[in-house]
């Protein structure tokens, strides 16, 4: 499988570990109201997709950057791949 | 004070050198190396003041600058490694640390990787057995992270018959016996 890293270009899949849904960027507020049942969403529940899935590989192997690839579980062709950092910021995230 | 005597990462008193073929092989100790890593909002300044510190523009991704005498080359988003002569610059991290300031985060990186220079012809043949890279496809001047041999390295190709390799001091021996072995299996 090839990554096709934004910064380097194509990359092979060997250089990258794979962390899981991309979702993980949405981190709640850990001080917040209903924390703790936020929590137990944000670390147990996932969607299971048969299709399209937005995930986050890191390319441990390489520059060290966070990708989110977007990748059809059924064929695992890879239709988009975005910096994380990119991503979290577009989310109104600081860091 | 002890009288402790110097090892090369292959832990013998003079760095190794092989020939095999048209292609050389040479360990490389007498580097320092400190990393440099922009912090969160000063990525511009950083990077302004890495350049003013090499005398050239910072590396861009995936290049390799080589100055006088100061090197540097980018090792990830906002992160360069700096490399010069051991002799004249064992403080490295911390003169690099002096000029860039609260800009950056500077660490010392000699002693933590093994160098290996590979000069002469069929460099991108035996590096094709290794690593994912294609050097004979890359540019001069190129810098990149990748595996060879299972062994994560920063691969610098500054032409077709010279190529720089940084592996982990602690598997040194493991790269120079892959080194070696893919450059027999070649020539």
């Amino acid at each position: 499988m090839i990554i096709d890293h934004p910064l380097l270009g194509p990359c092979d899949a060997q250089e990258f570990t794979y962390k899981g849904d991309a979702c993980l960027i949405d981190r709640p507020e850990g001080l917040g109201d209903g924390a703790e049942a936020a929590f137990h969403d944000y670390a147990y529940l996932r969607d299971n997709p048969a299709g399209l899935h937005r995930e986050l590989w890191f390319h441990e192997q390489g520059d060290r950057s966070w990708l989110v690839v977007t990748r059809n579980t059924l064929t695992h062709e890879i239709v988009g791949v975005e910096l994380a950092r990119d991503v979290a910021r577009s989310r109104g995230r600081g860091r | 004070m002890h009288d402790l005597a110097p090892l090369t990462p292959l832990g013998a008193p003079a760095p190794h050198c092989d020939d095999i073929g048209p292609l050389r092989i040479a360990e490389t100790p007498d580097r320092a190396l400190a990393s440099v890593s922009a912090r969160l909002g000063q990525e511009a300044a950083c990077k302004t003041a890495l350049g003013a510190l090499i005398g050239a523009d910072a590396p861009d991704i995936a290049r390799y600058t080589g100055g006088t005498p100061l090197n540097s080359f980018w090792i990830g988003p906002h992160s360069w490694m700096l490399e010069a002569p051991y002799a004249g610059h064992s403080d490295l991290a911390a003169r690099a640390k002096a000029r860039l300031g609260d800009c950056a985060s500077v660490t010392d990186q000699s002693d933590a990787w093994a160098r290996f220079d590979l000069t002469g012809e069929g460099i991108a043949r035996v590096m094709e057995r290794l690593c994912n890279l294609d050097l004979a496809a890359m540019a001069a001047g190129t810098a990149r992270r990748s595996v060879v041999a299972h062994i994560g390295c920063h691969v610098i190709g500054h032409d077709s018959a010279h190529a720089t390799l940084y592996g982990p001091r602690s598997s040194a021996q493991s790269l120079h016996q892959a080194l070696i072995m893919a450059a027999k299996s070649v020539f």
